[in-house]
């Protein structure tokens, strides 16, 4: 594996004019028709997120299993179409993209790591296939035998050796964390701008996953890489990531600096999220509250904060009126109507996610 | 562990003949596995990735497809050698008896059945069972596994990815077995979900005595909940004992690089590195200890003489440095 490098903290752009960021969403939504076709049952996946991801910027995405993160990730990788709202690539919205070519060029900039490497990895060919025509697909200027030496380069970056012997397997013949990386090696290989990790170390024992989060490091302070990183790992997520975002039921809840939400965090789930990350070192501890993990409902839902059932601090509008991102701290935003702030909490707030509800009951 | 002990792994071997078919050749990735399961215990497995978990977890439940094959050793369930077992037999005790929870939970769904579907089929291939009777016992399982009912109807591919490993630990628990194996069973769970379905296994097991062999990444879940801990590296168990001694004091020299490497929410955000170097590859193990060219503590012999599990205690370690009939052997134990 490389040489594993500090992670770099927070880079942040000067205040002022910023270029549009490398990617950003509007309102982006998706629903499920579920139940059958005319059921008129739809399963709000993700509503009306709105989430910017920076230049050289790592977000992890953290939430309840279910909330709608890979929706998201599938969503920003063109594998769903949305129901709803936009995602702007560079500021240029991606339904006006038009030609094969143009689609081709976002695929190779911004890869998907999929969640599930066992129905990801087509079992009819070699490993090396899938790389070698990603390869010639989005890298034309690597001759045949440049690209055999490429594969080699991100099967050994991903800590998978002897490298040859591993492009020349079938995925059937990898065990599972084996078959993760590779879908990992396959998004390095592409030179992306984004890399849209869906639990991309979720198999990885923890010294391999260790490696492989150095190896992100490594790439956004080297070649400006930036990352999606969707993640149950939160303490992987301190590790590596820039800006945490966490989901509930098909909401962003919160975001900001990571460090800013682990260490106050404002959203009562996100409180709750926090609470169980489990100490190995420490023996188990059960309280009452958070030991009965009710599912979020999602299914032609009402009005109001899709918390509110298992929220401690819930008041009568949480029933009645959806709590939208508000700035509670410096760059710092929660959907909650009873979290509070921080005395100065726009201070600082640029382009964090939910800057549409940026006047929205910010308090003075 | 106070009860009988309802599995005995004795001296297990596998071997993939040979990978990709050119480059390398056999891989034995199980090589002389040894243990023992008791009556309502919980085994933690961990190891590095590709070290032969899910290989060893394939063959003692017979799921092992060819090329791969089973080159020696025993495993014996309830009196009864596996290995042995004629298939009619062995289908008999499968689900019913004894029930598998793959790693991948999309590879062992059916991706053109709803779930609810994929239930009554094992229930009906086990049992008579009428229409109610089925769908109370889906709905059961869905909710002690945490998701809503409704998705008896949803296809796997309509399943997140927690969603689809918490069907497939529903169907495990269909009925009543004595054994439950689960491979990295709630990678795909946030940490508020594992630890109820966690707390809800272990209630389950609790009232209906069931074992289970469990093997995770993540070092908490052993930690927090398993009684015995199996440590695996290079297809070979390299440690074994009651969780808390290999957690707490771990002997061998691999184990400690493993507890060693967690990052952690809380407290100052240190650089980690991991265990340096790479796996051994299976197809040609190091001679000696597969661990020498990464250990800390390697000596001469180490990459000639091949460890034996050595007792250390109440636990058993395959180091040299625990070997009692090592020259000038210095115990060192921690
Ligand atoms: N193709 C689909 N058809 C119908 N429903 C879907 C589909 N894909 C996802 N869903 C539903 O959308 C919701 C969000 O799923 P998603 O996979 O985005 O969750 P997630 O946050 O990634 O969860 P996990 O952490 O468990 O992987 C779930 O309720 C799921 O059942
Ligand atoms: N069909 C096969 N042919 C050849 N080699 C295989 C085959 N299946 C697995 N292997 C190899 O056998 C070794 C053990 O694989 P196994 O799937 O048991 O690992 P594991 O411990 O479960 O790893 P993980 O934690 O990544 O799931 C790996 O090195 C893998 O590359
Ligand atoms: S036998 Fe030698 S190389 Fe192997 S773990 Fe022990 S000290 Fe290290
Ligand atoms: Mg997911
Ligand atoms: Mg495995």
């Amino acid at each position: 594996m490389s040489a594993p490098t500090q992670p770099v903290p927070a880079q942040r752009t000067p205040a002022g004019e910023e270029p549009a960021p490398l990617l950003a969403t509007r309102g982006l939504t998706k629903h499920f028709k579920v139940g059958g076709a005319f059921s008129g049952r739809n399963l709000h996946a993700v509503d009306g997120a709105d989430i910017v991801i920076n230049r050289k910027e790592i977000v992890a995405l953290v939430g309840e299993s279910g909330s709608g993160k890979s929706t998201i990730a599938r969503l920003l990788a063109r594998v769903y179409q949305p129901t709803s709202g936009e995602i702007l690539y560079q500021g240029r919205p991606l339904s006006s993209m038009r030609g094969r070519r143009q689609v081709l060029e976002y695929r190779g900039d911004v890869p998907m790591v999929f969640q599930d490497p066992f129905s990801s990895l087509n079992p009819a060919y070699r490993v090396s296939h899938g790389i070698m025509r990603g390869l010639k697909l989005h890298r034309h200027e690597l001759n045949r035998a440049q690209r055999f030496e490429e594969a080699v380069r991100v099967v050994e970056a991903v800590g998978l050796t002897p490298a040859a012997d591993i492009l020349d397997r079938y995925p059937y013949e990898l065990s599972g964390g084996q078959r993760q990386r590779i879908g990992f090696a396959q998004a390095l290989a592409y030179r992306p701008k984004l890399i849209l990790a869906d639990e991309p170390v979720s198999m990885l024992d923890v010294s391999i996953r260790i490696g492989l989060l150095n190896v992100m490091a490594k790439l956004r302070a080297d070649e400006d890489v930036s990352f999606l990183y969707i993640t149950h790992d939160i303490a992987s997520a301190r590790y590596v990531s820039d800006r945490l975002m966490v989901m509930y039921a098909g909401h962003v809840v919160e975001s900001g600096p990571t460090e800013a939400v682990l260490a106050d965090p404002k959203h009562p789930y996100t409180q709750l999220l926090l609470s169980a990350v489990p100490d190995p070192r420490a023996p188990l501890e059960v309280t009452a509250e958070a030991a009965k993990g009710e599912p979020p409902r999602v299914i032609n839902p009402s009005p109001g904060c899709r918390f509110r059932w298992r929220c401690p601090l819930a008041i009568d509008e949480c029933a009645t009126t959806t709590p939208l991102l508000r700035p509670l701290a410096p760059a710092h935003v929660a959907a909650c109507h009873v979290a509070t702030a921080d005395p100065d909490p726009t201070a600082g707030t640029d382009s964090v996610a939910g800057s549409d509800s940026g006047g929205e009951a910010a308090p003075e | 562990m106070s009860g009988a002990s309802i599995l005995e792994v004795r001296d297990l071997s596998v071997i993939y003949p040979g990978a990709g078919g050119t480059v390398s050749g056999p891989v034995g990735a199980v090589d002389r596995v040894s243990f023992d399961v008791h009556e309502g215990e919980f085994v933690g497995v961990v190891g590095e990735s590709g070290c032969g978990k899910s290989t060893m977890l394939f063959a003692i439940a017979r799921l092992l497809s060819p090329p791969a094959s089973i080159t020696g050793g025993s495993v014996t369930f309830r009196g009864d050698n596996l290995v042995t077992m004629a298939d009619r037999q062995l289908n008999l005790l499968r689900w019913r008896n004894l029930s598998v929870v793959m790693q991948s939970a999309m590879n062992a769904l059916n991706p053109v059945t709803s779930i609810g579907a994929q239930f009554k089929d094992a229930l009906e291939a086990h049992g008579k069972f009428t229409a109610a009777q089925v769908r109370e016992r889906s709905v059961e399982v869905m909710d002690l596994v945490g998701i809503d009912p409704v998705h008896l109807k949803s296809y796997p591919h309509q399943l997140s990815g927690g969603m689809r490993q918490r069907a497939m630990i529903a169907m495990a628990l269909l009925f009543t077995p004595e054994l439950v194996i689960m491979d990295e069973p709630t990678s795909a769970l946030d940490v508020v979900a594992q630890r109820s379905l966690m707390l809800q296994i272990k209630e389950l097991q609790r009232q209906l005595g069931f074992a289970v062999i469990f093997v995770t990444h993540d070092m908490s879940l052993v930690s927090h909940f398993s009684d015995q801990l199996l440590v695996m590296y290079g297809g070979q168990v390299v440690e074994v004992g009651p969780t808390r001694m290999v957690f707490d004091t771990p002997s061998h020299p691999y184990s400690r690089g493993l507890l060693d490497a967690f990052p952690s929410v809380r407290g100052p955000k240190v650089e980690l590195t991991g265990i340096p170097g790479s796996p051994p590859d299976l197809a040609q193990p190091p001679e000696g200890c597969r661990f020498n060219p990464r250990c800390p503590v390697v000596e001469g012999d180490c990459h000639s003489v091949e460890p034996e599990l050595y007792q250390v205690g109440t636990v058993r370690s395959r180091c040299l440095r625990h070997n009692p009939e090592r020259a000038g052997t210095v115990e060192v134990s921690s």
